[in-house]
């Protein structure tokens, strides 16, 4: 009964009514519209970026390079990210979890939106009025005004609450459902929410216990490797927190619009645990440069980073066994008949499968990034800079914009139309080539040393300096079509929240259903105190030492430096 | 436990051995050749005083020995010194390098010489400059409002 559900603008009646209550819908809303303001002002930062770094235009003397990058950084990496994936999770909570949440848990997800956007306001008033203009991993000892690490640090604890909300959410269906295994989308929300509760703690004790009493002046100084430290300690598993709501999309509900089942619901669950294991006590590869920390700890995190190959191996094994489940389902024989038969046409599948695919070369440069030896050539450079394009802001970027196309119209009773369909296809495509000749072209720009984080130079006239200056043109040309890109979404949303005809149908929030023969998960993937003490036990034994050492170091630490 | 078909399994065991494969290589450069990356575990040094004490008062070249040489560099901002470093083909190359400010880095492109310096504790890092040429070198880690402008160069003579 599912197999055109697929026809992307043709909702189906014999589903039930997929509509939220009224309050639960404003709830999420407020989330994915907010977010949707920092992808515009952040797309138009890194436009404004590459064309400086082009050498197309001068900026004015009021708006420096690094407060655009400053903003790029901030607005994308933290602000759309987090915003979008709380209200991503919370829709599915609700879905999931017995269709509505409580008055208490709303209110935690409100308390949790308003701190959150004031956050991102004091640190954006900040950022234009150059005075936060230390990037979004604001290393010590260059210090900000103290309001604008004040602002992140609300950015990060309202989204403590909002997932407090969710919690308790879960809690009560548990409590509801005794012995039975929670609905997958459930799970894997938890699972993303004790990895992000984890991490962030470390990064809100930098920012609250050091800098921010530091950039007040009430303590004299800091020590830079351990605040480096700290921030990648929550760095990495940062990373992992904007992938798992994206895995989500492909292992839960993408099932369901292709047509398909859930192929295992142990699998998933196992994948995402392994995720929470290996994402904090892995930070270390981003400092594997870094002077003060051993390199024995560094080398023991890289091979702990590296056995994310393992859930990455299981989630592309599942994804394939459902895409090809489904293509059979739907009619599709032979070895490969069963791919033409996929909904390629429908722009919640294809602009999914456009992200997933570029995260076949993002993962393969990932490797190298991390791989000791390798990454003395690659650090710093413009290559890591086209490594996370790729990874995310092309295959979670892509897939959080495929959510949009079913989830806008869930929440506004709108129709996503063969039009707007056709224009999200042309809007992936664009990305796609955006990002070959951006993300691709950094990444070769990267090995013959172009710096990243660094505005126009022409390094004295040096010959190395104007060949990296060739390269910045084609990657400038790739940062407009990109830029097109985010034009043609922006529409798309506008569209599908203000004016597409109302839907006469329900519309669907498409949740997957598990494959009969899936066998029950085991009991113990749902013993979240196991996963959590054995998380902060490889956490501890990566870090304990390493900043143990950082510390009986004894180094002198810096005043606070305002260098912009 | 886990419902996993046959051909999964298949899958994950080339993948894990792969993996493995790859990390034993890792391991093997790291242990017995010495390929590490600094990891500048020696002393600290209080960033605001590191030019007025050896050896960072007194920055620059020095010969060690046949085709071998210290340089002892100092970073701030926004500048390196010495930012020219002229040597002959050949020579092997001990870097000593801090910053007396904020964090900076080096990375010579077109080797494998890249670091970061941090206020307080002193990088070292050995390379031998094989081909002659005129290596550009450039601070690049973000350092302020004159990072782009933090570059220097090696000349390898013939
Ligand atoms: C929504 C998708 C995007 C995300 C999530 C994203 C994310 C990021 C992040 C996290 C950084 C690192 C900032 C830093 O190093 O401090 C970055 C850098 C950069 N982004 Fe994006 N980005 C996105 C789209 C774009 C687009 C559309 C462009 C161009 C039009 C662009 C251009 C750049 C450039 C040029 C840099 C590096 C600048 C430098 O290293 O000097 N990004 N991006
Ligand atoms: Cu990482
Ligand atoms: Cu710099």
């Amino acid at each position: 009964m599912t197999t055109d559900a697929a026809q992307a603008g043709k909702s189906h009646s014999n589903f039930p009514k997929a509509v939220f209550a009224e309050k639960d819908s404003n709830l999420v809303k407020a989330y994915l519209y907010f977010s949707f303001f920092a992808v515009f002002l952040g797309g138009l930062a890194g436009l404004l970026q590459l064309s400086q770094r082009a050498g197309w235009i001068t900026l004015p003397g009021w708006l420096t390079y690094y407060q655009l990058l400053t903003a790029h950084g901030v607005l994308l990496a933290l602000v759309f990210t987090t915003f979008f994936i709380v209200g991503f999770l919370f829709s599915g909570m609700i879905k999931t979890l017995d269709g509505e949440l409580t008055a208490t848990e709303r209110k935690l997800g409100w308390i949790g939106f308003y701190l959150m956007a004031i956050g991102t306001i004091l640190a954006a008033m900040l950022i234009l009025s150059n005075d936060g203009t230390v990037l979004y991993t604001f290393y010590s000892p260059m210090a900000a005004s103290p309001w604008y690490y004040v602002g992140l640090a609300l950015l990060i604890v309202g989204s403590w609450l909002a997932s407090i909300g969710m919690i308790c959410a879960y809690i009560r269906w548990r409590k509801k459902h005794k012995g039975e295994s929670s609905p997958l989308f459930a799970y894997m929300t938890i699972a993303t929410i004790i990895l992000w509760l984890h991490a962030s703690a470390m990064v809100a004790i930098e920012v609250v216990g050091l800098l921010i009493p530091w950039s007040f002046g009430w303590i004299e100084r800091v020590d830079t490797t351990l605040t480096r430290t700290m921030f990648w300690y929550f760095g990495h598993a940062l990373v992992y927190f904007w992938l798992l709501p994206a895995y989500i999309y492909w292992y839960v509900n993408i099932p369901q619009i292709i047509g398909g089942k859930i192929f295992s619901s142990s699998l998933p669950r196992l994948t995402f645990i392994l995720l929470i294991l290996f994402s904090v006590p892995v930070g270390l590869h981003h400092q594997l440069t870094d002077p003060g920390i051993d390199s024995f700890w560094k080398f023991l995190q890289v091979i702990l980073t590296m056995l994310v190959v393992v859930p990455s191996l299981i989630t592309a094994f599942s994804i394939i066994a459902t895409f090809e489940l489904a293509g059979r389902s739907r009619g599709g024989a032979g070895l490969f008949g069963w791919v033409k038969k996929l909904p390629w046409k429908d722009a919640r599948f294809f602009t999914t499968v456009m992200g997933m695919l570029m995260f076949i070369p993002g993962g393969a440069t990932g490797i190298i990034n991390s791989s000791f030896q390798l990454n003395q050539i690659v650090h710093n450079t413009w290559w890591v800079t086209g490594h996370f394009h790729l990874t995310f802001a092309t295959s979670v970027v892509l897939t959080f914009f495929a959510i949009t196309y079913w989830l806008i119209p869930v929440l506004t009773g709108r129709t996503f139309t063969q039009h707007l369909n056709r224009l999200a296809i042309i809007q992936s495509i664009l990305w796609i080539i955006g990002m070959f000749l951006m993300g691709i072209v950094m990444h070769f720009a990267g090995l013959l040393g172009s710096p990243r984080r660094t505005s126009f130079s022409d390094y004295g006239g040096h010959e190395l300096g104007l060949k990296w200056m060739s390269y910045n043109q084609v990657i400038a040309v790739g940062g407009v079509i990109l830029f097109i890109a985010i034009c043609l979404v922006l529409y798309i949303w506008i569209k599908l929240i203000f004016f597409s005809p109302k839907s006469e149908e329900s519309i669907e929030y498409p949740i997957g259903v598990i494959n009969e023969k899936a066998a029950e998960p085991p009991k113990i993937l749902e013993k979240w105190s196991v996963w959590i003490a054995v998380s902060i036990i490889l956490s501890i034994i990566a870090y304990a030492v390493p900043f143990y050492q950082i510390l009986i170091n004894d180094a002198p630490g810096s005043l606070p430096i305002r260098s912009w | 436990m886990f419902d996993m078909p046959k051909l999964e399994k298949i899958w994950l065991a080339i993948g894990v051995g792969s993996l493995f494969i790859f990390v034993l290589i890792t391991g093997i450069l790291t242990a017995s050749m010495g390929l590490n990356p600094p990891d500048g575990m020696k002393g600290t040094i209080e960033p605001e005083l590191v030019d007025t004490v050896p050896p960072f008062n007194n920055p620059g070249i020095e010969k060690i020995g046949p085709n071998e040489y210290e340089v002892t560099m100092l970073s701030f901002m926004f500048g390196f010194d010495p930012n020219t470093i002229t040597i002959p083909k050949g020579a092997k190359v001990h870097f000593k390098m801090t910053s007396k400010d904020v964090i900076h880095g080096l990375h010579i492109a077109g080797t494998p010489l890249n670091l970061m310096l941090q206020p307080g504790r002193v990088t070292e890092y050995t390379h031998t400059f094989k081909k002659p040429g005129e290596y550009l070198f450039v601070c690049h880690e973000y350092c302020g409002i004159g990072h782009q402008v933090m570059f220097g160069k090696v000349i390898v003579e013939d």
